[in-house]
């Protein structure tokens, strides 16, 4: 198919956007793959006092280990600070708090787009307003009650706390994906004798997947990425991987110890890499179904 | 849907939201009403042999843990945190007020009180991302939107990066680089020929520094919505403003701007709720010197072995009003738009 005429640019427009586009993506993209590069170097090359391109050809890291790249960061931060035990923590807490919300969410999302009294407007615009929430107010709210119930620092209540924050936008979410899904479908299954449950039992659910799946990818997203709750609400040996990572910084005046939260960053941000490389779609389409739909 | 059976399915997703997150502002309301009890001090008597006897005044913490487990909350306080130095500060800032002679020297001492000071840095990050990434992020729809399709998956899997990644990972990895031994902390100093430039050392550098991040992490959201607003553009409309002699510029200017306007709105309902919380980069680039917001000194109570509750709380109700205020005209426009819908 030949191009459009409209859309059709002249070359020096075309130069311009390519040259801005290639410029944004440099910004984009290779903060990472330094960081990933300097992580398999010693401190003084990746923080370098003399020359920044040591860090390019492992000048000190030569002299201090014999080879041009080191794992003494990993080592550091996964056996010596055990960060694979955050990792474990990070991996219950974000299945738990997907899981929870997704069940809970489809189930507020259905109600909320087949509803349409006056009430269905103001649960959503409060659910508006709680998004909107920074979390470390919540927080500073949960913190004394915690401590007097006696549920501070425990997995399970961060899961409970996390799965709470996200309900908001999971509703909103699931709601514009439940408005997709013809009300004729499960409507009709109600005249032919089914409940509302039955309906969107045997209706609803299988045909619900893609808008699930995008809204649990960034349920998932909200859990992994959250440093507020986390870090406030876990104990020190329950911590998850962001805090964990914050924690590595306080003791950054030893030598080498910089190079461990290098390490631990590069290990926290290669699952997000590939979630992104798999889900790409998905994630787009998330990001669009609030907004072009109204 | 029947009243009865709604309320079924909304009640797990309900009861979430109301135990975990209007029970907690309550709870926020009541904490900001209390103080923590004043240190009871006694005075004991130290007698070594035949040093003679001192006497020292030291904290009774027995008497400090009975207390607390008889009031947990600490003691009331009335409004008296909201007005107190670190919160709204009004007795000085009358005193300001009577001893100044200038705006310029006014605003100066403000600044000086910890709250007002966070209020700033926040106010001005959220009015200043917001608008840098709605720009940023429709510049590069329509780049990316002008490439041959091959590349544009993979364009699009490097533009989500910055968003994607955690706040506080995506903030430590822009400053180590940025740090005066890092790569582009050093290639900063050798552009501007001042081997002792440091971004942390100043300032307005480290607001520059932190509002820079936040375009950079924020600007995928706005280019996604606006790449895909860009795929639904009408073909006709843009083709007949073309015969109609417009140029490429005035046909995105009064064909493609106005079709998009209403994600526009979106965007920045979005990022002005996320960027008044604005947190993560203060405590990644460490920036708590020159920057703080709002959460950050909620935060900054809360961390440590002397909790400050009470504190934290009364800065959480003024940040939960900020939020109300700035939605409200979000708010009354879906009431109207909802009304109209209806009638």
């Amino acid at each position: 198919m030949s191009e459009a005429l409209a859309t059709r640019r002249s070359l020096p427009l075309r130069a311009l956007l390519m040259g801005f586009l290639f410029l944004w993506l440099i910004a984009a993209a290779f903060p990472f793959f330094w960081t990933l590069w300097g992580s398999f170097k010693v401190q003084s090359d990746f923080f370098s006092i003399q020359d920044w391109r040591n860090a390019l050809w492992g000048t000190r890291t030569v002299i201090e280990t014999g080879g041009a790249f080191t794992g003494a960061g990993y080592e550091g931060a996964w056996i010596q600070e055990g960060f694979g035990r955050a990792v474990f923590n990070t991996l219950i807490v974000t299945v738990c708090v997907t899981a929870i919300s997704l069940t809970f969410g489809t189930l507020g999302g259905y109600a909320l787009s087949r509803s349409s009294y006056n009430y269905t407007f103001w649960i959503l615009m409060v659910a508006l307003v709680f998004r909107a929430m920074p979390h470390i107010t919540l927080v500073s709210g949960y913190l004394l009650p915690f401590f007097e119930l006696n549920i501070w620092g425990y997995l399970s209540t961060s899961i409970v706390v996390l799965v709470a924050i996200n309900q908001p936008f999971t509703i909103w979410m699931l709601r514009s994906f439940f408005m997709n899904i013809p009300k004729d479908l499960d409507e009709s299954a109600m005249v032919d004798g089914c409940t509302r449950f039955q309906a969107f039992r045997y209706v609803i659910i299988p045909v619900m997947w893609p808008g699930v799946i995008t809204t649990g990818l960034f349920s998932f997203l909200l859990a992994y990425n959250d440093f507020a709750v986390t870090a406030m609400l876990l104990s020190k040996e329950n911590q998850t991987m962001i805090p964990k990572i914050a924690s590595f910084l306080g003791s950054t005046q030893q030598e080498g110890n910089v190079m461990f939260a290098v390490a631990a960053v590069v290990s926290a941000t290669a699952p997000l890499f590939v979630l992104v490389l798999f889900f790409q779609r998905q994630i787009v389409s998330g990001l669009t179904a609030g907004a072009v739909k109204g | 849907m029947k009243h009865k059976t709604f309320l079924w399915f909304m009640l797990p997703s309900g009861f979430a939201m109301l135990l975990f997150i209007a029970l907690p502002i309550m709870s926020v309301l009541v904490q900001s009403l209390y103080i923590e009890h004043e240190k009871v001090l006694i005075e004991v008597e130290n007698c070594v042999p035949l040093g003679g006897c001192t006497k020292e005044t030291v904290v009774d913490t027995e008497a400090a843990a009975r207390l607390k487990a008889e009031q947990p909350l600490g003691q009331f306080n009335g409004f008296g945190t909201y007005t107190n130095r670190n919160h709204l500060a009004t007795a000085e800032i009358a005193g300001f007020w009577r001893s100044t002679n200038s705006w310029a020297e006014f605003g100066k001492q403000v600044y000086g009180l910890p709250f007002y000071k966070a209020l700033a840095f926040t106010l001005t990050y959220t009015f200043l991302v917001t608008p840098m990434v709605i720009i940023l992020g429709f510049c590069i729809a329509l780049a990316v939107n002008a490439l041959p399709r091959m590349f544009k998956g993979l364009a699009i899997f490097f533009s989500l990066l910055p968003m994607m990644v955690t706040p506080l990972v995506g903030s430590l990895i822009l400053y180590w680089m940025i740090d005066s031994r890092g790569v582009l902390g050093q290639t900063l100093q050798v552009i501007m020929a001042d081997p002792d430039l440091s971004l942390r050392a100043s300032p307005v550098l480290t607001w520059i520094m932190l509002m820079v991040y936040g375009t950079w992490s924020s600007a995928p959201f706005a280019f996604v919505v606006f790449y895909a607003g860009l795929q639904t553009v009408p073909e006709d409309t843009l083709e007949s403003a073309m015969i109609d002699g417009a140029s490429r510029w005035e046909r995105v200017r009064y064909v493609v701007i106005p079709y998009l306007m209403p994600l526009v709105t979106f965007i920045a309902l979005i990022q002005l709720m996320d960027n008044f919380r604005v947190f993560e980069p203060i405590v990644g680039f460490s920036a708590e010197a020159s920057a703080t917001s709002l959460s950050w000194i909620i935060y900054n109570d809360l961390r440590g072995e002397f909790q400050l509750f009470g504190s934290a709380a009364a800065t959480s109700m003024l940040t939960i009003l900020g939020v109300a205020v700035l939605l409200t005209p979000v708010l009354i426009r879906t009431w109207r738009d909802f009304k109209g819908a209806k009638s």
